[in-house]
């Protein structure tokens, strides 16, 4: 596993994709410690009481060559409101890299999907482009309520092919993920997938009626991110396993999901 | 350099600086961050005689200044912890506590007497104030005699530094410190979580799955110090202090009030290195003061 570090990294660009999503792009005068995909930091919102804990966000991407680490995210709250407001030189405190990584596929030749939905697109990045440096073909599929919930179309093309589906046909195919037509017309060797939990379940049972290899990446809330609170956890073959240590990865199955 | 040495009844720590249950695992988790070995005092998480599972998901919520758990004491049982966890631990320079947790009296008998030979285990806590399981915890800590009854049979089996952990969900906790110490707790630790809730107004739903979970975080300070302050002044065995603790000024705020000792909690869910900076912040101060020794604060409250 990778080491944890507790660094004040500095806001290199601070980009609205839309009045609901952000990009922070983080650079540090050292080089940033070795980060896998799937694996998530925990920020610092500083100063008040209503941020009082860190909050969890998926590593995005990251690029070696310029020294930075993207995280998309989304406001829901008043902590990734705060988070939004951040300028180009401010600091921010970041735990990282946090959780597990992907299963790497065996063969180079595997044929690959990737399924993210909303904000839950941000590990997929860096995952594919991950599988992408190794010499694998990846596609994506990426959901979304409208358009505007579609979010680095352009940064998923670099690194494979890339479908997409909006609830109200907005763009690409008008329906969720699961219903995208290349699930019907294409065998795939392992599904990955982040996004709403609803969205997540309807692809495992997808993956388990075709047995399909399959992980999914979730996102419950949590205090510390390094398996001390206990709070995280989710229910497994192996009973309740904390998401911050033994994942955010799991395969399907050895969750109890009802699907 | 100020002497930081403290007495816990049978057992001298090198600083007043502890971890509290539940919030520092079994300490190799702040490895990366942290030299562990630094620390006064490790009390490793809740442990039961047989594995829980705790409470289903969701088990946290956040709240102005503090935060709500329902984790439910799991944890694999105080066999797995002898033989899979104690070998790891105990590589580590600093006193390390077992928080000793049960649903019956018999249950925290034989868990402690699992526990005394234990050599790197030179103390236990009695949680008799866990407030998110449905049998035993808190239960035990809400009367004197049953936290009486409790302490009096894990005594007469346990030979070791015995720590009782009070309960803040009591009408008079002096009342229940007394009872303790009479039964021959060496020292006695408070406070646990105050029992809480939190309700989403959207979904017009509980947040916690078992509804209600204990507060902790700077949100209880100013209750834990009051409770301190009057325990500190009810009985003769050492306090040791904790409640919301985020700096070395809150800690000193606690030896001020009686507390010969403290414990990290909840900061270490959002500093990893916060305990170590408690430790120095409190070094500072009494060098910057010209104390000697950590005593010189304890119990200096001027009133």
């Amino acid at each position: 596993m990778t080491k944890k570090f507790m660094l004040d990294l500095v806001i290199k660009s601070n980009e609205a994709l839309n009045s609901q999503y952000f990009i922070l792009k983080l650079t540090s005068e050292e080089k940033l410690p070795e980060m896998l995909p799937g694996q998530f930091v925990e920020v610092l919102v500083n100063d008040s009481p209503d941020t009082f804990l860190r909050r969890p966000i998926s590593i995005n991407y990251v690029d070696r060559e310029l020294n930075e680490l993207w995280l998309l995210i989304q406001i829901v709250g008043a902590g990734t409101r705060k988070l939004s407001n951040l300028k180009v030189g401010d600091s921010l405190n970041l735990i990282f890299p946090l959780g597990n990584t992907f299963t790497t596929p065996e063969k180079k030749d595997a044929n690959l999907l990737l399924i993210g939905g909303g904000v839950g697109i941000a590990p997929m990045l860096f995952w594919g482009s991950y599988l992408f440096e190794r010499g694998y073909t990846c596609n994506f599929l990426l959901g979304g309520r409208s358009k505007e919930n579609l979010l680095q179309l352009c940064e998923f093309e670099q690194f494979g092919n890339v479908f997409t589906t909006t609830e109200d046909g907005t763009f690409g195919e008008k329906g969720f993920v699961t219903e995208h037509s290349i699930l019907k017309s294409e065998k795939f060797d392992a599904i990955y997938t982040c996004g709403p939990t609803p969205m997540m379940k309807a692809v495992a049972l997808y993956a388990a009626n075709t047995a399909t290899f399959c992980e999914v990446s979730l996102e419950n809330t949590m205090a510390c991110g390094i398996g001390a609170c206990l709070c995280c956890v989710t229910d497994t073959v192996h009973g309740n396993l904390c998401v911050c240590t033994e994942g955010p990865v799991f395969n399907i199955t050895n969750l109890k999901w009802q699907i | 350099m100020a002497d930081l040495r403290v007495n816990l009844g049978r057992l001298q720590l090198k600083n007043p600086v502890m971890t509290a249950s539940g919030t520092f695992g079994y300490g190799n988790e702040f490895s990366d961050f942290i030299d562990v070995s630094r620390i006064g005092g490790i009390i490793v998480k809740g442990t039961t005689l047989r594995e829980r599972q705790g409470n289903p998901y969701p088990r946290m919520a956040e709240t102005p200044s503090g935060m709500l758990n329902a984790v439910g004491l799991q944890n694999k049982g105080v066999d797995y912890f002898i033989d899979h966890i104690y070998p790891d631990v105990k590589q580590f320079d600093t006193s390390i506590f077992v928080n000793v947790s049960g649903s019956t009296i018999e249950d925290y008998i034989i868990t402690a007497e699992k526990l005394n030979s234990l050599e790197k285990i030179p103390g236990i806590e009695l949680n008799i104030s866990c407030p998110n399981v449905k049998e035993g915890g808190m239960a035990f800590g809400t009367t004197c005699l049953s936290a009486a009854q409790v302490v009096r049979e894990v005594r007469r089996v346990y030979k070791n530094e015995l720590m009782v952990k009070l309960s803040p969900n009591v009408t008079d906790i002096s009342d229940i410190a007394r009872a303790v110490e009479a039964e021959g707790a060496d020292s006695v630790s408070l406070i646990n979580t105050l029992l809480g809730m939190a309700i989403n107004a959207k979904t017009r739903k509980p947040v916690l799955s078992t509804i209600t979970g204990g507060l902790s975080g700077p949100a209880v300070k100013p209750i834990a110090l009051r409770m301190v302050w009057q325990v500190a002044n009810s009985v003769k065995i050492p306090v040791v202090g904790l409640g919301g603790i985020m700096n070395a000024t809150d800690a000193i705020e606690f030896f001020l009030a009686g507390a010969t000792a403290i414990q990290v909690g909840t900061a270490n869910f959002i500093d990893p290195t916060v305990s170590i900076k408690i430790l120095d912040g409190i070094d500072d101060y009494l060098n910057n003061n010209n104390f000697n020794s950590i005593y010189d604060i304890i119990g200096a409250l001027e009133t």
